[in-house]
């Protein structure tokens, strides 16, 4: 296998502690060396003068569509939609149809991965057979098979009794399960957050304590029965809950998406379906309170919850639009911009957000640049500023609230098991 | 573009006090040559225009089309009972096979909000809202105001109560944006599970106390009570209950201002949001309200797709 020389890139790598400039060898698909001055005449060599290496970014929260759905997503578009954001891995959600509710879905999905996966696809599993919340899964047999976490994203498990059941279960393997938060009975078929402007619109409103409730209820049933990871969290009430359930030892840890950053319920504006998420958009205070739970430790990871859906499930009624934002592609330069730019949180943090923490919290052999560790590496270049163009999306789906945007800190290259799958001159490369 | 300045009548949210004094105007007008039918010059026609709801409205639907008679146009009705949206065709879809049927405007009344919105930014025809979810009904509001006019002309700084189910309500959102505009105070009146989260923020008062709500107003608009669908949903415990709380019966009227008129959008539901002998009394301006919304949705249709002289 080819040897590959990264020099003279800012090495930001929060796991060492590392921010300076270093150079960087690849061989094997591992990191081999890492110091000041590395010759290897052999070597495919490229200079990263003026730009940022970092351990490759982890998104734990990604919907692929395959199996069922490949109109709005596969396996194959999202991973390059992935490598073109600079993410080394993804996880994707076992909301597909059917559902990765069993082992022969998990396999199927390391095969289609193991074809056609530009980054590495970790398959999430259900937790419930269907997404039903009734009966639990084959979680042991899952994991042996390359289930990373479980979750029935998409549907909250209502049941708590059933919850108590699937995290014992998980917490025989050491596995992580993700809740969505939502209280179906307060959501009572709402679109948008509920507040003065859903009044205005005339839409059903979604209260921000659908989410609430949950991440309550949550945070006793994982104090008493186990390890619970809280998918896009995006109220303040919610970050009190967790502030607070933290501090006491809570086994809890949660995300929230870029989205949720940089966007309030007045995006939805006239009825803009780009603007429909779950959980909704919602208000002002919410953004300001998770900016500083990103400060504070609140938030343990960034997630974009990629959710691909075609043109015709979003051109239609706000009410009977898809929820969700085509994420991969947008979220590390929108965070870059409008964060680290901005002096917000540091480029450590962001990195912690995006690779350490995931990589720790899901227990995955990732998130740092040591020698002798997987070559997954995001090259960002805090110089290239451009405009989010939809049409160019690798993605199928188009849907974002965030077209037209300029940005700074795109990424510059991707290498994936010391190989380089993307970068920004040549676009995503496909495997030979 | 037409004296309005507008494409579409969407509502009244984004109408300014000269847009809706010009249609009412217009539609006092109208009313004028009721008694002479000959004398209304028929700017409609070779007009089509096409009635397209996807919800049941026999009284809306007629109210149009006999305006649009009245102005020498036609009217075709499609009701799309849910069998074209089975087919899995989507509104764009239908609005842009009706532009090249050659219809000249389109009245969309639909279950969901923004509705008539996204249809009339995808199509070149004019869009009128004959309803939208629990968004906007403007014909229906500017029917109301020219009522209200009608009776006591001016309508600054006097006092409108819309008591009734609130949250799922476009005739009230319509009426509050409508009345607001022209510098009415409204007082919105109902159960607390009926009245919607931050409605204090466009300027109304909230009131759970009817006797207290109408002691100074003059005019009630009475919302129509859909317990076929409230029941089910829990909003409120029973009829009996809602009625000796928020009903209109002879008993309230006697306490509230002497000249206090009732408006209720119809159908009534006798004994639950109004009692018979209101429903039936001096006080009530439901009939008037009829004409009325005739004579302002000819009002509309000519000035958004009339032949100017
Ligand atoms: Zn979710
Ligand atoms: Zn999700």
């Amino acid at each position: 296998m080819s040897t590959l020389l990264l020099k003279n890139g800012t090495v930001v790598d929060p796991a060492q502690g590392l921010h300076k400039k270093l150079d960087l060898l690849i061989a094997d698909g591992k990191i081999t060396g890492l110091k000041e001055k590395i010759s290897a005449p052999d070597a495919e060599t490229h200079d990263l003068q003026d730009k940022i290496v970092t351990p490759g970014l982890i998104d734990m929260h990604v919907h692929l569509r395959e199996p069922g759905q490949e109109e709005k997503e596969t396996i194959k578009t999202g991973s390059k939609a992935a490598a073109a954001g600079g993410f080394t891995s993804i996880a994707c959600m076992a909301n597909t149809d059917p559902p990765a509710d069993d082992v022969s879905l998990i396999k199927h999905i390391q095969e289609v991965a193991r074809r056609h996966g530009i980054v590495n696809v970790l398959p999430i599993g259900a937790c419930t057979i269907g997404l039903r919340g009734e009966f639990i899964t084959q979680i042991g047999e899952m994991q042996r098979f390359g289930a990373v976490a479980f979750s029935d994203d998409g549907q909250p498990i209502g049941n708590a009794q059933v919850l108590r059941k699937v995290l014992e279960y998980t917490g025989m393997f050491n596995s992580v399960v993700i809740s969505h938060c939502e209280d179906k009975a307060l959501t009572n078929g709402g679109s948008m957050n509920e507040s003065a402007l859903s009044t205005k619109l005339g839409l059903p409103g979604i209260p921000s304590a659908s989410e609430a409730t949950m991440v309550a209820r949550d945070i006793e049933i994982a104090k008493n029965f186990g390890r619970i990871h809280l998918a896009h969290i995006s109220t303040k009430e919610s970050l009190d809950l967790i502030r607070q359930a933290k501090k006491l030892g809570a086994p809890i840890t949660c995300e929230t998406a870029p989205h949720y950053l940089l966007l309030t319920e007045e995006a939805v504006g006239d009825y803009n379906t780009n603007a429909k998420m779950s959980p909704p958009l919602r208000q002002e205070a919410d953004r300001l309170a998770l900016i500083e739970a990103l400060r504070d430790g609140t938030i343990d990871i960034i997630a974009t919850d990629h959710a691909p859906h075609t043109l015709d499930d979003k051109r239609v009624e706000f009410n009977l639009a898809a929820c969700g934002v085509s994420g991969l592609e947008t979220a590390l330069p929108l965070l870059y911009t409008h964060f680290v730019q901005t002096g917000q949180i540091t480029l450590e943090r962001l990195i912690e957000l995006m690779s350490v923490n995931p990589a720790r919290i899901f227990a995955l052999d990732k998130g740092t640049l040591k020698p002798g560790a997987a070559a997954d590496l995001t090259v960002i270049d805090p110089r290239l500023t451009k405009k989010v163009d939809k049409t160019k999306f690798y993605s199928k789906g188009k849907n974002t609230p965030f077209d037209g945007w300029e940005l700074s800190g795109w990424a510059a290259m991707t290498i994936v098991g010391g190989q380089i799958k993307y970068t920004a001159e040549k676009g995503v490369w496909l495997k030979a | 573009m037409n004296p309005l300045g507008i494409k579409d009548l969407l509502g009244l949210k984004n109408l300014s006090a000269k847009q809706i004094n010009l249609i009412i105007q217009e539609a006092f007008a109208y009313k004028n040559q009721f008694s002479a039918p000959a004398r209304i010059k028929k700017s409609l026609l070779d007009k089509t225009l096409l009635t397209l709801f996807y919800e049941p409205s026999t009284r809306t639907m007629t109210s149009f089309n006999v305006a649009a008679g009245r102005l020498g146009g036609r009217a075709h009705n499609v009701s799309v009972s849910a069998s074209s949206v089975q087919k899995g065709e989507t509104l764009i879809d239908t609005v842009r096979n009706l532009e090249v049927m050659g219809f000249s405007a389109v009245v969309i009344r639909h279950s969901h909000g923004g509705a008539p919105q996204l249809a009339a930014e995808n199509t070149t025809l004019p869009v009128i809202n004959a309803g939208d979810g629990f968004n906007e009904h403007p014909t229906q509001a500017l029917l109301d105001i020219m009522t209200m006019q009608q009776f006591k002309g001016d309508l600054k700084n006097k006092k409108i109560v819309i008591v009734g189910d609130i949250a799922h309500s476009r005739v009230a959102r319509s009426n509050i944006w409508g009345l607001n505009t022209l510098g009415a105070q409204v007082t919105v009146c109902g159960p607390a599970t009926l009245i919607p989260r931050g409605i204090e923020d466009f300027g109304v008062m909230v009131e759970h106390d009817l006797g207290r709500a109408l002691a100074d107003a003059d005019f009630v608009n009475v919302l129509r009570m859909q317990h076929e669908r409230q029941a089910d949903k829990n909003f409120i415990p029973s009829k009996r209950e809602y009625h000796r709380l928020f009903g209109i019966n002879e008993k309230r009227l006697a306490k509230a201002k002497p000249g206090l008129l009732i408006l209720h959008p119809g159908p009534i539901n006798r004994s639950v949001e109004i009692s018979t002998p209101v429903a039936d009394g001096k006080q009530n301006v439901i009939l008037e309200q009829v004409i009325n919304g005739i004579a302002v949705r000819m009002a509309i249709l000519n000035l958004l797709i009339g032949e100017k002289p």
